[in-house]
């Protein structure tokens, strides 16, 4: 049972972090957004070793549902244009930027090593039932309730402003064009955003 | 529980450094967006961990489940925004957003 859990957790790691490593340096959108799935598959993996049932669900429904799935529509609808090509110019300011940000996370990871000592990470110890929809579900309906029901207004809002975003001003629905040309044509894009949004 | 917390915590630390190097490095709007996806998961991972270890109540697990309706919602309108850049300047790079520039 040891020796699978650590392996368990060993899989998960590795695809969450390789997936991350996927996403970042892949060329191609499509290719980042498959590397962005693995990481939320390894993620959900982690959220079952941690005892947060629920949460590896809704993980799965939500982000490998929903958002990979969105990304993908838009790769897909944006064609060849969404391959950038490579960089030119400068690019030393960046480059500054990330190797700050590299660091310090190595800094961080370092920090974190340090500071848990022997007893400083154990597991709190805690109910069968712990992270299962029925206390998730109790919490978020008694003492969580505004919070959740303003969730649902804010998605509303995120809905209705995401139509309006990407449906343009000028666009006539009642035209369709069947070649699929996006790249030199702007209208023919708009429109094709107008039958997926 | 047979596996250390801390090395959640530092899985979430290496993946949110990967996801603010990717935003920082990248051009490509829609890997911009991806790597701050990767960023909240990261954000996330800690969230549960923690609840993990102080196990009276789910304040962790709760406060994540918002973070993840959030965070559809911002790739909702993220991606809204990114196919109205592209009607506009035909390209998902962010350079060529340099119409308020000089």
């Amino acid at each position: 049972m040891k020796a699978f859990e650590v392996a368990f957790f060993v899989l998960c790691a590795l695809l969450t972090f390789g997936g991350g490593l996927v996403t970042v340096g892949s060329r191609r959108p499509i290719r980042s957004a498959m590397g962005l799935l693995t990481t939320i598959l390894g993620i959900a993996g982690c959220y079952l070793l941690l005892s947060a049932e629920f949460l590896a669900a809704i993980q799965l429904i939500v982000y490998a549902g929903a958002v990979v799935i969105l990304f993908i529509f838009v790769v897909m609808l944006l064609g060849s244009a969404a391959t950038s090509p490579p960089d030119a110019g400068s690019a030393i300011p960046r480059y500054v930027g990330a190797v700050t940000f590299l660091l310090s996370g190595i800094g961080a990871a370092a920090l974190i090593l340090r500071a848990t000592g022997e007893g400083a990470s154990e597991a709190a110890k805690v109910a069968d039932d712990f992270g299962s929809i029925e206390r998730l579900g109790h919490e978020i309906f008694t003492s969580k309730v505004v919070p959740f029901e303003l969730t649902g207004a804010l998605l509303l809002v995120a809905v209705v402003g995401a139509l309006a975003v990407a449906r343009g001003k000028h666009v006539d629905p009642t035209q369709r064009r069947d070649d699929s040309s996006d790249r030199d044509d702007t209208p023919a894009g708009s429109k094709e955003a107008e039958e997926v949004s | 529980m047979t596996i250390p917390l801390n090395y959640f915590l530092i899985l979430a630390a290496a993946l949110f450094a990967t996801g603010a190097v990717g935003f920082l490095l990248r051009r490509n709007l829609l890997v911009l967006l991806m790597s701050i996806e990767l960023m909240l998961n990261a954000v996330n991972l800690t969230l549960v961990t923690f609840n993990r270890m102080h196990g009276a109540d789910h304040n962790g697990q709760i406060l994540a489940f918002f973070i993840i309706a959030i965070a559809a919602a911002e790739a909702a309108v993220g991606l809204a925004i990114v196919l109205a850049f592209f009607r506009l300047r035909n390209s998902v790079r962010s350079d060529e957003a340099n119409t308020l520039k000089n």
